[in-house]
């Protein structure tokens, strides 16, 4: 018998380069978070101002909450297609363990959406007047942060994807759980600009990652055997 | 283990809440005349806040009932979706909308209550932020059961986020309270006085008590009808509806 650590491993592995290769192959689907993160962050001085230092007060909310309402609309990708062609039932029958599947699908999904919001933030805080230098504090909040939110995401996906019309029920079953995250990481950028110390935010967020990363993926598994009942 | 089997099977539930219900809704009356007597017209107006606070006598019961009921919904969720009982499940798709009334209720007499104290309807504080928050997670939890189609897949699934949601909860309290200090200071005039007197703590324990009882009585009523509705082909069903 083949050594079991190195089998879940190479199971994780697995799923997580199919769904990489999956993402890539749907460059439409890829891109249409970024979109809607850029469009919903340019609204905001089209509707409040577009004068500089008010821009710089709400820049740390607005680009929160853009990232958070971009991953909550991508969030679906992690298990509908999988779910709607019947690979998922498969790969819930096969001999590894769920959790360890689920961990590698939502790392593919952070891969193809939070970390490419991330990379894309520092533009858009250009663009809502924040200095330079503060720039690092955003991408590194995000960075921690969004891995939390996809999840977070997977549970809610995995309850509603079973469901015809699943999408607000999702956004109504998971922001809630979300407002501890958008606290501190807008909370973190804004004491940045504020030139004090963010290391207590990034700590928290990082031990709600490790907590979100212990937990989720086994409440998602649980949760994915009721959907495939 | 053996009585608690015996309860636990939906026909044998439902006589023994049948007997329950009249005597826990009997008390729960007669609790609320007594509190609410001695609550609005025995206990002394308030120094600072005069009659207006007397509203505590029902916020802050209901308050603390918005968790205790949130705690036993997933509590009972939690024991349906590990050990596969039925009723579990059942009593806690039935907690779901009294909770959720409770936290509105306090909400509602919160707000009541601020605007003669505080001068507005609605503040973000600590407290009010997260009691919305707790409202929000019940309104989840009741879309996601209305959502499906079959029954115990809803009460599976709704469990699960309600479960979910207990682990959160503590989450989202500290850190509304830390998002608070840090946005507002200590603005609003926060009811917190050192001791609360005798004479207003007693009607307040006999509300909280009353209100206990209520719950009670209520989910155990609820739960008898969705064990009834749930159990409709089988024919303990049929031959009770025959008797009415």
């Amino acid at each position: 018998m083949e050594n079991t650590e190195s089998s879940v491993y190479s199971a994780f592995i697995a799923i997580f380069r199919r769904d990489l290769k999956l993402a890539l192959r749907r460059r439409a689907e890829l891109i249409n978070p970024l979109a809607f993160f850029v469009i919903v962050v340019s609204l905001f001085p089209l509707g409040l101002s577009a004068d500089p230092p008010t821009l710089l007060r709400i820049a740390p909310g607005v680009l929160w909450i853009s990232a958070l309402l971009a991953t909550l609309l991508s969030l679906e990708s992690i298990f509908r297609s999988d779910y709607e062609d019947g690979s998922l039932e498969q790969l819930a029958l096969s001999h590894h363990p769920l959790p360890v599947i689920v961990m590698g699908k939502v790392a593919a999904h952070w891969c193809t959406t939070g970390l490419l919001l991330t990379l894309l933030s520092p533009a858009l805080g250009v663009s809502l007047a924040m200095p330079m230098d503060k720039l690092g504090a955003l991408v590194l909040t995000l960075i921690v942060g969004t891995p939390t939110l996809s999840l977070i995401g997977s549970i809610g996906v995995a309850l509603t994807v079973g469901l015809r019309r699943g999408g607000i029920l999702l956004a109504l079953l998971i922001l809630p759980l979300y407002i501890p995250i958008l606290i501190f990481g807008a909370s973190a950028v804004d004491m940045a600009i504020a030139d004090l110390e963010v290391a207590g935010q990034l700590y928290l967020l990082t031990a709600m990652l490790v907590l979100s990363l212990t937990l989720a993926p086994f409440a998602t598994a649980i949760a994915l055997r009721v959907t495939l009942e | 283990m053996n009585f608690f089997h015996r309860f636990a099977s939906p026909r044998e539930f439902f006589r023994i809440a049948g007997y329950t219900v009249p005597w826990l809704g009997g008390a729960t009356l007669i609790l609320i005349v007594v509190g609410l007597y001695l609550g609005l017209f025995v206990a002394p107006a308030d120094y600072q806040q005069g009659e207006s606070y007397r509203i505590i006598f029902i916020h802050v019961p209901a308050a603390w009932m918005s968790l205790f009921v949130y705690m036993s919904m997933a509590g009972a969720a939690a024991v349906g979706l590990i050990w596969k009982i039925k009723l579990a499940h059942v009593i806690a798709m039935s907690s779901a909308p009294i909770g959720a009334s409770f936290t509105l209720l306090a909400l509602i007499t919160g707000s009541l209550w601020g605007k003669p104290m505080w001068g507005t309807w609605w503040v973000w504080d600590a407290r009010l932020t997260s009691e919305l928050i707790l409202l929000f997670l019940y309104l989840g939890i009741m879309a996601l059961y209305a959502a499906f189609e079959e029954r115990r897949s809803g009460q599976q699934a709704a469990g699960i986020l309600a479960v979910v949601g207990v682990i959160n909860i503590p989450i989202i309290h500290y850190s509304v309270q830390w998002w608070n200090t840090l946005h507002q200071g200590a603005t609003v005039t926060k009811f917190s006085a050192p001791s609360i007197h005798l004479s207003m703590l007693i009607p307040l324990l006999i509300m909280a008590a009353a209100f206990m009882l209520f719950y009670a009585a209520t989910v155990l009523a609820r739960a008898r009808w969705e064990v009834l509705d749930q159990e409709r082909r089988s024919t303990w069903v049929n031959e009770y509806l025959e008797q009415l």
